[in-house]
């Protein structure tokens, strides 16, 4: 019996002491005609040598191709300490910390991960994370609406520049509380949002303006003047941020003369492995006078009944196991293990490491577009302005017939954007991060080269 | 010390960065960031043995007896672990394409066969992140489901005070109002109350069976059949599958929608409080709503479904697709335990909770529901222990601390006075059980003798009962170099 330590003897004691004459006893309660036959649609257990043989050649199956795709989650080196830490069984298999004395290690990381997280996006105090990038997105969407309290609109401003998976997320999860996404369009030769569209859609009030840095296509916006321009307007300014970016970037609590009043944004890129998708986390930081309106867990320092320092859940009249139907959010859980690795990341990277590989994206995406515009004159980079780690270059052919051809010499050549912005043409949204090298580029070039001939 | 504590100017863990600072001259000054971020500037070494000693302050699984109820936390096979981690599975670009996936594609595909078979539902979407956010999808489908019918009225859903504080904060997300009822002296749901508040405006129940009581709700086929004829659906709350896998499934019951918390029942790390990973369940009635992407199978090759084949889905919950890690890790387990390894989950955490409740009960203390069954957990309620002595159920929970025992839950269900609620889970030896007993009777004992001692519980841990009402009056949520407060 897999992961029972019964043994028999174990087993007649036991329902000796409860009184019962079989295991099956303990289901009485439950009436006959729902007890279920045996499980059909289940194969039968294997051993962990045999299970480990499947998922070996399953691995083995899924290859591992040169990565030039980003689109929202990102390839960095993950230094081996980060994981080989994080996995110990002692944060790996704990629970939530409600009991704070029991749980001082989780806690103490939060802590350190909160003033982490508030420093690197230059806001007040972070919260404990949240499910992913696009999930803190509408969370923050949630909290303008709430910390509003200068217009009853529940208008948000929503760039299209804006990660459109995310703008999905968003709609799926804030619209049954009334609340209105507004798209607003960006200029076609800059890529950065339209700021007459802006005004027109800022008309009749809105509560929120979203400011991505970078945006979906990589380029940097005015945020400066954004923010200023949402502020102006009696709305909040709410940053979608890059967190590796924000070691070169100006950070959203720094945007313009007051500063954004929420960031939030995607933590993969801190240590995370890409991991098809998931588990990531998602993060969120506020300005202080905000923090009563933000969801998730929130560790803060107190003091012991002796006088040292510890940490513990604070805040929770917030939150829905006190609050129940009128909590900030339904979030219970927060992606504790992955903020445990993101805070060992940002502490062995420190202040330095972190701006040299934000430096080193920047560059290698710096040197894929002039080697990907070497391929061939028809090959054009299509905005101009300024980028951080990503850009859109438009093929003389259809995108997805040549991501195909680079996938069959085991190259994934960058997202088909063209798909979800089909005025783009044949536009291919294209990452570099530090762990490219510059033989990685030229074999990618070379391949392009190859496959449009 | 906090890692900052630890940080010096210039210090670096060299081997971990690039080796230069290339050019960023390129982006505009306007744009770029003035002053460094507060990040330590700390060693390999430092960091190592900082969090190391950090993880050392913790209770976990992998270390104590940790029997929170409504939790599950049973025992988390390293081989899942181990085989989720393999480096193809770790780099896999989330929009790679299909080739680049189908390893990964065939374990999620297979997840989702399988917990549609355990639990009686027609499909499976494994995409929500979180218990939380698999009762949103949950709810949220249902709405979709009475909008597609055109049917508007309905405007409330039902949950018992029992419930999980995330079920009403649920039904608010999803634009409802919430309808309470109340439980009747047994545990069971107050039927009559719910058949006096079932009507045209009723969208649906949040239900958990077992529910949070600990019980299993008897008359569950009278409610689905009193709430379906109202036109309402029932929603499962997944959180106390563990206590009937592999015995009775939700879609026999009757409910058209679960989640299941692979993070409890399915046995995916808890991780200091996520990630979990809360795939949920439908009835054919509700297939055309699930959340996407979902995975599919054409042939022998697998590939996945978005909004071009399922167009009245609720849509995304994550930008990609969910918590892919925890429901590889999922996949593992279930192929470990196979059909017979998952009937005996449920025989087996029902024995622990039988065998521990009629120890405690033997040894003097007060079950809130004596004339059941326990689930795969129970409550016991401390009020006489609070009324003779002063020592309150949350002074048990700190003092078996010092025992080496994590506390059971402890003030929930808020309806049940001084309780805690205990859940021993499947993987735990009699051994443990009966240490559990002893340390119960020990601090009653203590409680009895010396209630100030147990009051001011624990004496063993890093730190001695914290100040909760500080951290919340005198906020402090970062460090700064300035404001510290001495260790």
């Amino acid at each position: 019996m897999p992961f029972i330590p019964h043994t028999e003897q174990d087993i007649r004691e036991m329902l000796a002491a409860i009184g019962a004459d079989s295991v099956d006893a303990l289901f009485d309660e439950i009436p006959a005609s729902l007890q279920s036959r045996p499980l059909e649609g289940v194969p039968a257990g294997l051993t962990e040598m045999e299970v480990a043989r499947l998922m070996q050649a399953r691995a083995a199956s899924d290859g591992q191709p040169l990565c030039f795709l980003g689109a929202g989650a990102y390839e960095h080196h993950i230094p081996a300490a980060v994981w080989e830490i994080t996995t110990r069984g002692e944060f790996y298999s704990a629970y939530t910390p409600y009991q704070a004395e029991a749980s001082q290690g989780t806690l103490q990381v939060v802590y350190e991960y909160q003033t982490m997280l508030a420093s690197l996006t230059g806001l007040d105090v972070a919260n404990a994370s949240l499910y992913d990038g696009a999930s803190a997105l509408a969370e923050a969407v949630l909290m303008a609406v709430r910390a509003n309290r200068r217009t009853a609109s529940r208008r948000i401003l929503v760039p299209r520049s804006i990660h459109p998976l995310y703008r999905r997320t968003v709609d799926s999860i804030v619209r049954h509380q009334g609340i209105e996404l507004v798209e607003v369009g960006y200029v076609p030769e800059s890529g950065r949002v339209d700021r007459a569209a802006l005004e027109a859609a800022a008309e009749v009030g809105f509560a929120a303006l979203v400011i991505p840095q970078p945006n979906v296509f990589g380029v940097l916006e005015e945020a400066g003047e954004l923010c200023d321009w949402a502020h102006e307007k009696g709305a909040l300014a709410i940053g979608l941020v890059n967190p590796t970016a924000l070691a070169l970037l100006q950070p959203p609590g720094e945007w313009g003369e007051a500063g954004a009043d929420i960031a939030c944004g995607e933590g993969q890129p801190l240590g995370v492995p890409l991991a098809a998708g998931g588990p990531y986390f998602g993060f969120m930081s506020c300005r202080q006078s905000h923090v009563r309106q933000m969801p998730g867990r929130i560790v803060g320092a107190t003091l012991d009944s002796e006088g040292r320092r510890g940490f513990t859940l604070t805040l929770q009249p917030r939150e829905q196991h006190i609050r129940r139907s009128k909590a900030t959010s339904n979030i219970c859980t927060n992606q504790g293990l992955m903020v445990t690795a993101a805070t060992m990341y940002l502490a062995l990277l420190g202040p330095q490491g972190l701006e040299r590989v934000a430096a080193a994206c920047h560059a290698n995406t710096r040197a894929l577009r002039d080697a990907l515009a070497a391929v061939g004159d028809d090959i054009d980079v299509v905005f101009q302005s300024p980028f951080f780690h990503e850009l859109v270059v438009r093929l003389p052919q259809p995108v997805a017939p040549v991501l195909d051809a680079l996938a069959d010499k085991g190259i994934l050549g960058g997202w088909d954007i063209g798909e979800h912005y089909p005025e783009l043409g044949n536009a291919l949204l294209v990452c570099a991060t530090e762990t490219r090298t510059a033989d990685d580029i030229r074999a990618y070039a070379d391949a392009l080269r190859e496959v449009l001939q | 010390m906090l890692i900052f504590e630890h940080s010096r100017e210039g210090r670096t863990a060299q081997a971990q960065m690039p080796a230069a600072l290339d050019s960023a001259d390129d982006i505009p000054a306007h744009l770029r960031r003035q002053s460094a971020p507060q990040l330590p500037e700390v060693s390999e070494l430092q960091v190592v043995r900082h969090y190391t000693r950090l993880s050392q302050r913790n209770f976990s699984i992998d270390t104590h007896f940790y029997p929170l109820g409504s939790c599950t936390m049973k025992y988390n096979p390293r081989a899942c672990n181990q085989l989720a981690m393999q480096s193809p599975f770790l780099a896999r670009h989330p929009l790679a394409p299909e080739r680049f996936g189908q390893g990964f594609m065939a374990c999620l595909f297979e997840l989702q066969e399988m917990l549609a078979a355990v639990t009686g539902m027609r499909a499976v979407s494994l995409t929500p992140m979180a218990g939380a956010q698999g009762e949103f999808a949950g709810v949220a489908m249902i709405r979709a489901y009475h909008d597609a019918r055109e049917d508007l009225a309905r405007t409330e859903i039902i949950v018992p005070d029992a419930a999980h504080g995330t079920n009403p904060a649920t039904a608010v997300m999803c634009g409802y109002k919430v309808r309470e009822i109340p439980t009747a002296d047994d545990g069971d749901v107050d039927v009559d109350a719910l058949r006096a508040a079932v009507g045209p405006q009723t969208a649906g129940i949040m239900l958990t069976n077992p529910s949070t009581l600990g019980v299993f709700e008897r008359r569950i086929e009278e409610i689905a059949a009193i709430v379906h004829s109202a036109g309402g659906l029932l929603y499962y709350d997944g959180a106390n599958l563990n206590a009937i896998l592999g015995k009775v499934r939700p879609g026999d019951m009757g409910f058209d929608v679960i989640h299941v918390n692979l993070h409890k029942t399915f046995s995916t790390p808890h991780g200091g409080g996520g990630p979990g990973a809360g795939a949920i369940g439908v009835s054919e009635r509700l297939l055309p709503f699930l959340p996407v992407p979902v995975v599919g199978r054409r042939e022998d090759r697998y590939y996945w479904q978005t909004e071009r084949d399922y167009p009245q889905s609720i849509g995304r919950l994550s930008a990609f697709m969910g918590n892919a890690g925890v429901l590889l890790r999922a996949y593992i387990y279930s192929r470990m335990l196979g059909c017979g390894g998952m009937e005996r989950v449920a025989e087996f955490a029902a024995l622990n909770a039988n065998y521990l409740m009629h120890r405690l009960r033997d040894a003097g203390f007060e079950l809130a529901y004596p004339a059941r069954r326990a689930s795969h957990e129970f409550l016991i309620t401390l009020r006489r222990e609070a009324k003779a002595y002063g020592v309150t159920a949350m002074d048990f929970a700190k003092r078996l601390l010092d025992y080496g025992f994590h506390a059971p839950t402890t003030y929930f269900p808020l309806l049940v006075p001084e309780c805690l609620l205990i859940e021993p889970t499947e993987t735990e030896t009699k051994e443990s059980l009966d240490g559990f007993v002893e340390a119960m009777c020990r601090i009653r004992a203590e409680a009895e003798s010396d209630p100030e001692y147990v009051k001011n519980a624990p004496y063993t841990l890093p730190v001695r009962r914290l100040d909760e009402v500080r951290a919340a009056r005198q906020l402090d949520l970062r460090w700064t170099p300035t404001g510290a407060v001495e260790d």
